[in-house]
């Protein structure tokens, strides 16, 4: 059990490549936080830079206080699950879950101890003697994190670990990890590219983006109140709609909609404005709202999901079955539910409103899962 | 579904008649008199003299110094075989783990150095060799004979591609295990390769066992005789009207056959994972 503190860190490649570039993230001990972000955003080269896989460049990684930069992987108090479970074929679970135990010198009745709790706690007591050809994926998945359980390391480090998992298995893994976590108590790194997976298990999102930070943050904050128009694309599903818009004092216009914002934004000009699909609802072709041309429908079960244009810019629209759906329709927002960014620099332009919206959360405490 | 048919049975059969056929004739001329074979030329039937002859040669001190049986001659051959096959094995495993998993200059000059010995057989470097293991007084001795012969470019390349299909993740795991480099190859690397060790076992030992020009060169004193000077030995007494004992050779030959048969048909079912599986 550790605080992790990462300071200004960097990776450089040979021939000049930035994989990461300068990044602070504190860690507090018990955290579990997800590093997330499209594929080569350098959301991997961190976490192996934590776990000592890669040098790092530049700046320095501590855990539990200790700056580990020159470490051996197995100096650093460590366990890593990796995403094709990296576990010796030749070895039976039990061998698996004991080998690093072994290389450790611990004492043999205590890595028969700490084997037989991982074990348990996994539920992998019958398969103890099988190779892990003879396992599925979700107990391979799970040797892998028993592996990682019996060395009670200061910090876990998850590589993408539920990618080669089926969906129904890996919505019933990501239940299994958080808990696991939640009862050790250990200090988390999580790596995806899954946004829903990122939501759901971090206490902390870090939203990576070219080597760079985008966001940190608890998920609803980074859901609520996007750092920049990527993050805004990027956590949600379906993504956040973004527009292009022009402030005009109070006048906010969306190609041929106009809607009244009580001059509430402190901007003016081009800017980009995000519209979640939820946020969006369907009222009388009299009212005043944004006109939409209906494209193709996605039947969601309890909701569909709407494509067209507004004007000729792509939009979405979350609405309940009870909607009548035509080709041309009218859809309303509230304005304290629009996202305003610079058209520029993509950077979010607060408005009051979207902070009252955080200011009242869930309040639902995540660890009453446990 | 296909169903085999009478012609594909026959080929089968030829095939395999083609291929035994010469080992028959060789068993069944084995079990008859020198004489008899001097006037009729090969056999198709058995005689009656096997188990003398099989006695004979095994154990009969023949040669100039009347000391080596051929017993003492299937000893040396199997010494060759067996040291040719591990040396190799131990060599061109521990050369392939350096260049996969060490990251140090040259490293694939290094490489392909070994890689293009390939192209320098032993006939082509024979006498350098032959200079080199007289100078260091090495003739007539187990290292002298085996030694030379070691390093092998067939072995390290193997190795190579099979190490290269090793997932990374499993030496990073280790590290994390806190295996070092040499726990890594001892406790991974080698356990995980047993396939492919077995397939080079194989294909090791036949090429050690089937040593001639070698073993012709480097050794003169008759106690390190392999089985295929042997053979050679039998053939080429003519000492008056005494004609060569066709039955001996054959023996020695049918002999001689035995291990590597028994290796292959051993190793058989890991000698074509080794060759065929390329991932766990």
């Amino acid at each position: 059990m550790a605080s992790i503190e990462i300071n200004s860190v960097s990776k450089t490649y040979i021939g000049g490549t930035t994989a990461v570039d300068a990044v602070d993230i504190q860690i507090r001990d018990g955290e579990f936080i997800v590093l997330v972000g499209p594929s080569g955003c350098g959301k991997s080269t961190l976490l192996r830079m934590v776990a000592g896989l890669e040098t790092i460049s530049d700046g320095t990684v501590s855990i539990g206080g200790r700056v580990v930069n020159d470490m051996e992987p197995a100096d650093r108090d460590i366990a890593m699950v990796f995403q094709n479970y990296a576990l010796y074929p030749h070895m039976t679970v039990y061998e698996n879950l004991a080998y690093g135990l072994k290389n450790r010198r611990t004492p043999k009745s205590e890595i028969e101890a700490r084997v037989a709790e991982a074990a348990r706690m996994l539920e992998l007591e019958p398969y103890l003697a099988r190779k892990p050809r003879a396992l599925s994926g979700g107990q391979r998945q799970r040797v892998a994190m028993g592996r990682a359980i019996v060395r009670k390391p200061a910090a876990f480090l998850f590589d993408e670990p539920l990618s080669n998992l089926d969906a129904k298995l890996r919505v019933s893994m990501r239940g299994e990890i958080r808990k696991l976590q939640r009862r050790l108590g250990t200090t988390a790194i999580y790596v995806t590219h899954d946004q829903l997976e990122a939501m759901t298990l971090a206490d902390r999102l870090v939203v990576l983006n070219g080597g760079k930070i985008e966001q940190i943050g608890t998920p609803l904050e980074v859901y609520h109140r996007p750092a920049s128009t990527f993050v805004a694309s990027f956590i949600g599903s379906p993504a956040m709609n973004l527009l292009k818009g022009n402030l005009d004092g109070d006048q906010l216009a969306i190609g041929p909609a106009v809607i009244a914002m009580a001059g509430a934004v402190a901007a003016s000009g081009a800017v980009t404005v995000g519209l979640r699909a939820e946020d969006l609802r369907s009222v009388g072709a009299n009212e005043a709202g944004l006109p939409f041309e209906v494209d193709y429908v996605e039947e969601l079960g309890a909701h569909r999901l709407v494509h067209g244009l507004l004007g000729d810019q792509p939009l979405s629209a979350m609405l309940p079955l009870e909607s009548e759906i035509t080709g041309r329709m009218t859809l309303a927002v509230a304005p304290e539910r629009l996202h305003f960014f610079d058209a520029e620099t993509t950077r979010r332009i607060e408005t009051p409103f979207a902070r009252q919206q955080i200011a009242a959360p869930v309040t639902f405490a995540p660890s009453e899962l446990v | 579904m296909y169903r085999t048919k009478f012609f594909d049975h026959l080929i089968l059969i030829l095939g395999a008649a083609f291929l035994i056929g010469p080992v028959v004739v060789a068993l069944m001329t084995s079990t008859h008199e020198a004489a008899e074979i001097h006037r009729q030329g090969l056999m198709l039937t058995p005689g009656g003299h096997f188990v003398d002859t099989y006695e004979k040669v095994l154990t009969r001190e023949g040669g100039f110094t009347g000391q080596v049986t051929g017993l003492r001659m299937i000893m040396n051959s199997l010494i060759l075989g067996l040291g040719f096959a591990v040396g190799k094995i131990v060599l061109s495993m521990l050369a392939a783990y350096a260049i996969v998993y060490f990251r140090f200059r040259f490293a694939t000059l290094a490489f392909w150095m070994i890689f293009t010995t390939l192209l320098l057989p032993l006939e082509v470097r024979i006498m350098p060799s032959y200079e080199v293991v007289s100078r260091l007084g090495l003739l007539n001795s187990y290292t002298g004979l085996i030694v030379p012969l070691l390093a092998s470019a067939t072995g390290t390349f193997f190795f190579r591609q099979y190490f290269k299909s090793v997932p990374d993740e499993l030496l990073e795991a280790a590290r994390i295990d806190g295996a070092g480099p040499f726990k890594f190859f001892i406790d991974v690397l080698v356990p995980l390769s047993q396939t492919m060790i077995a397939a080079v076992f194989i294909i090791m030992f036949v090429y050690g066992w089937n040593q001639y020009l070698w073993p012709v060169l480097m050794t003169t004193d008759e106690s390190f005789y392999t089985l295929m000077r042997g053979i050679k030995q039998i053939l080429q007494v003519w000492i008056g009207s005494q004609i060569p004992d066709y039955n001996e050779a054959f023996a020695l030959a049918v002999l001689a056959m035995l291990p590597p048969v028994a290796i292959v048909v051993l190793f058989q079912s890991w000698f074509i994972k080794g060759l065929t599986e390329s991932d766990k």
